[in-house]
């Protein structure tokens, strides 16, 4: 059994880590959510430079051809950096879709263009499936709460067809039809958009999943993902908490020697590590594509969902005032944790799914 | 990253399932806590068959009565011997702890004499820390050890020992000069429990049971050949066994999921399933991620001992996690079974009584071998570096240090 990551894996992370720790400060998500940008460009170009779009895409289209677990330890980088740029989108969701779902030949077309970022893709294939129509190659309806929805080139899209029958399909979304509106969300760092299709050309993924098994399959895989974003993201906020209550004295001592506080700081991290721990176990299943994952993908979710909320509300609780101020980094993490449970269905979907292949194993 | 066994592993693998299959006894369908002294029996005789094959400690080397193999072995054994109803980790305390506090400092006579009875626990061991004023605060024990020539004579009182009833030997930490600072002040001994001196009187806990005792020491003599490490060494001595200690119990802590999920998937309630009810499912999912990662994070520790560390103060989670949700299961089991939840008879109640013997037993260990709160005041300070609360006892010799109700 060896159940760590490798050695030149921590090295990824290890340059992930430090590239970031340089590049992605906090002011520059403050950037992005001041002047509701969407995306650090500057930053996403340097992720590109670096291939991790092209991690999991084959090499025979374009990609690295390197496993999930390389996936994995970035993600928790740019879950710890809050990295403002649209990797879930186009990595997690909008790679991994066409990876599921388009033909062979659709994957030669288009996976080369994500590799390279060229293109950055995003998903429209959430709760509101019976809100667009497709009949003759072309798209009719509307999505909401699109992630990165006013920067990406393109979307896979969820819509009935003349059958009525689910089918994904992929839209150019700079084609005239289409009427893109920002939407205030919680985490502007992870903008999300309102797309209105109007005759808007539509190709049709033409693999051989269906649809929803298809959907199924990317976003158990997606968990496991956002899942290491929610352990970064939570090591991220403890690391906050201590160095605040170190640094901080009240009644002439630390802060931080209070049990109150050193048993809060003590549960924080017990959440995270038991999110992480579960995010590895998805992490080998992933990385295996063994049957286990459909469980352990649920499993990470729910656990990393938790994880985050505490570690993130608690980190204001122990920051006190300031942790309320829009000067402190605080609530960047809490909007962050909001943004990321939310995805792919919240909690309650993802216990639900849990328990109905808990007992199913 | 793989949970494949090595060629060599997955033949030790195979060897030793089908020695379980012959050997051991399968579970039955209900399980649940078996009375005291049975246990007892049970126990002794399943280690000896076990060392009889050869199967005993099976990270000891071979002259000390172990299988001279390594600790992923020992893991590859835990979790094929957890597939049947043994009590495999009865003996946990005096092998996991008094045994590497021997193999450590004693003389390569003792260790030969005294090792390989241990192993296949035909002599027990008990550890004997903790004392009436001294629970959390450890350190701040009082039993003393007095030199007078070659020997120790021991005075004072142990608390809250597991076994000692049943125990041959003991390793017991004593005071030997309380006018220095309480941590340098303590030095390590082993004792046989028969000699003269030594009173072991069980307690009846609250849930009926006598699994702890109290030890009395009464001018017991004891040779200087008996002392485990310098004298004034005891505190480091004692973290080296609490450290082997977490290793030891690694995976065997019980947290109550496997018999919830079991109860949960049988248990109907006026006609309809209780696995369909929305707020059994919300606990379902909460202790099931809980129960994951508690064995996630156990296997990432075993990975991290197999490239050859020592298990971190991060270990202190699983106690941490699986005690608090091992009482909290079996409380809301009963609560499910409504009326019927109350009785205690193993014939008719659920898994032979499991969820009421848990409830009743379980805010022990919530207790012992560390209360939930110092394992966070663990995790704080060891694992996350945060300060120490300000000490009254700092920088006091140990018999100026207040004492409150206790007499010195």
């Amino acid at each position: 059994m060896n159940f760590d990551f490798s050695d030149d894996q921590k090295n990824i992370q290890d340059q992930a880590r430090s590239m970031l720790a340089k590049e992605c400060n906090s002011s520059v998500v403050r950037h992005v959510i001041d002047t509701n940008s969407g995306f650090d460009e500057a930053l996403w170009q340097q992720i590109i430079a670096l291939g991790w779009p092209a991690i999991s895409i084959p090499e025979q289209h374009g990609g690295l051809g390197l496993s999930y677990l390389e996936l994995c330890v970035i993600a928790t980088e740019l879950g710890r950096s809050l990295a403002p740029v649209p990797f879930i989108a186009s990595v997690y969701l909008g790679t991994e879709i066409i990876k599921a779902a388009a033909s062979e030949q659709q994957q030669a077309e288009w996976l080369p263009e994500l590799a390279s970022g060229e293109v950055i893709s995003t998903v429209a294939i959430g709760s509101d499936k019976s809100s667009c129509r497709v009949s003759n190659d072309t798209l009719n309806g509307s999505k909401s709460a699109v992630l990165h929805g006013m920067i990406a080139n393109r979307a896979i899209v969820a819509a009935s067809d003349e059958q009525d029958e689910l089918q994904l399909y992929l839209v150019d979304l700079h084609h005239s039809s289409i009427q893109r509106t920002t939407q205030n969300s919680l985490d502007p760092s992870l903008p999300r958009a309102e797309l209105v299709f109007n005759n808007t050309p539509a190709i049709k993924l033409s693999g051989t999943l269906s649809a929803k098994a298809a959907i199924s399959r990317v976003f158990d895989r997606a968990a496991v993902l956002l899942a290491f974003e929610q352990v970064g993201g939570s090591e991220a906020a403890i690391d906050m908490a201590k160095a605040y209550t170190t640094d901080r004295y009240a009644f002439g001592r630390q802060v931080a020697s209070f049990q109150a506080i050193k048993h809060k700081l003590a549960d924080m991290f017990v959440a995270k590590e038991l999110a992480k721990s579960n995010a590895y176990y998805g992490a080998w299943a992933l990385s295996a594509d063994a049957p286990e994952l459909a469980l352990a993908a649920a499993t990470a979710r729910v656990s990393g969902i938790d994880a985050y909320y505490l570690c993130s509300k608690e980190n204001i609780q122990a920051h006190g005032g300031m942790g309320f101020t829009w000067e402190f980094d605080c609530h960047l993490y809490y909007r962050r944790a909001q943004a990321l449970s939310t995805l792919l269905g919240g909690n309650p979907y993802w216990k639900s799914l849990l328990v109905d292949r808990l007992l199913a194993a | 990253m793989d949970f494949k066994d090595s060629p060599e592993q997955a033949a030790f693998r195979a060897e030793i399932r089908s020695w379980l299959q012959a050997n051991a006894t399968a579970k039955s369908a209900g399980g649940g806590r078996k009375d005291q002294s049975d246990a007892y029996e049970d126990a002794k005789a399943w280690y000896k068959k076990v060392a009889d094959a050869g199967y005993a400690c099976l990270n000891w080397p071979k002259q000390y009565g172990g299988a001279g193999l390594s600790d992923i072995h020992k893991v590859i054994w835990s979790q094929e011997v957890a597939n049947y109803a043994e009590p495999d980790g009865y003996f946990v305390i005096g092998i996991g702890n008094c045994g590497p506090a021997i193999m450590h400092f004693a003389t390569e006579e003792q260790k030969q004499t005294l090792l390989p009875p241990m192993a296949s626990a035909e002599t027990v061991w008990c550890q004997m820390f903790s004392e009436p004023s001294a629970g959390s605060d450890v350190a701040g024990l009082r039993t003393s050890a007095v030199a007078d020539g070659d020997n120790w004579i021991i005075n004072g009182q142990k608390i809250w020992t597991s076994g000692a009833q049943h125990s041959d030997y003991g390793v017991i930490l004593c005071r030997t000069d309380p006018t220095i600072s309480k941590y340098r002040g303590m030095t390590m001994f082993f004792i046989d429990m028969n000699q003269p001196g030594v009173e072991v009187k069980p307690i009846k806990q609250m849930d009926g049971g006598a699994h702890f005792n109290e030890v009395f020491f009464n001018n017991a003599i004891i040779p200087d050949a008996y002392r485990l490490g310098d004298v004034g060494g005891g505190w480091g001595a004692a973290l080296l066994v609490l450290m082997n200690e977490r290793l030891a119990i690694a995976g065997v802590q019980p947290d109550g999921f496997p018999e919830f999920l079991q109860l949960v998937k049988t248990l109907h309630i006026d006609g309809e399933p209780i696995s369909a009810n929305p707020a059994v499912r919300e606990r379902l999912a909460e202790w099931y991620y809980k129960h994951a990662g508690i064995k996630a994070s156990t296997n990432r520790m075993l990975t991290a001992v197999a490239k050859g560390g020592m298990p971190g103060a991060e270990a202190a989670l699983g106690k941490l996690v699986g005690a608090v949700m091992n009482q909290d299961i079996a409380d809301y089991a009963i609560q499910l079974l409504g009326d019927a939840g109350v009785i205690c008879e193993p014939d008719i109640a659920e898994q032979q009584a499991h969820f009421q013997k848990t409830v009743l037993f379980s805010p022990g260990i919530r207790l012992a071998g560390g209360t939930d709160e110092v394992m966070r005041n663990v995790i704080a300070e060891q694992v996350l570096g945060l300060p120490q609360e300000p000490r009254a006892d700092k920088g006091l010799a140990f018999n100026e240090i207040p004492s409150g109700n206790q007499s010195r």
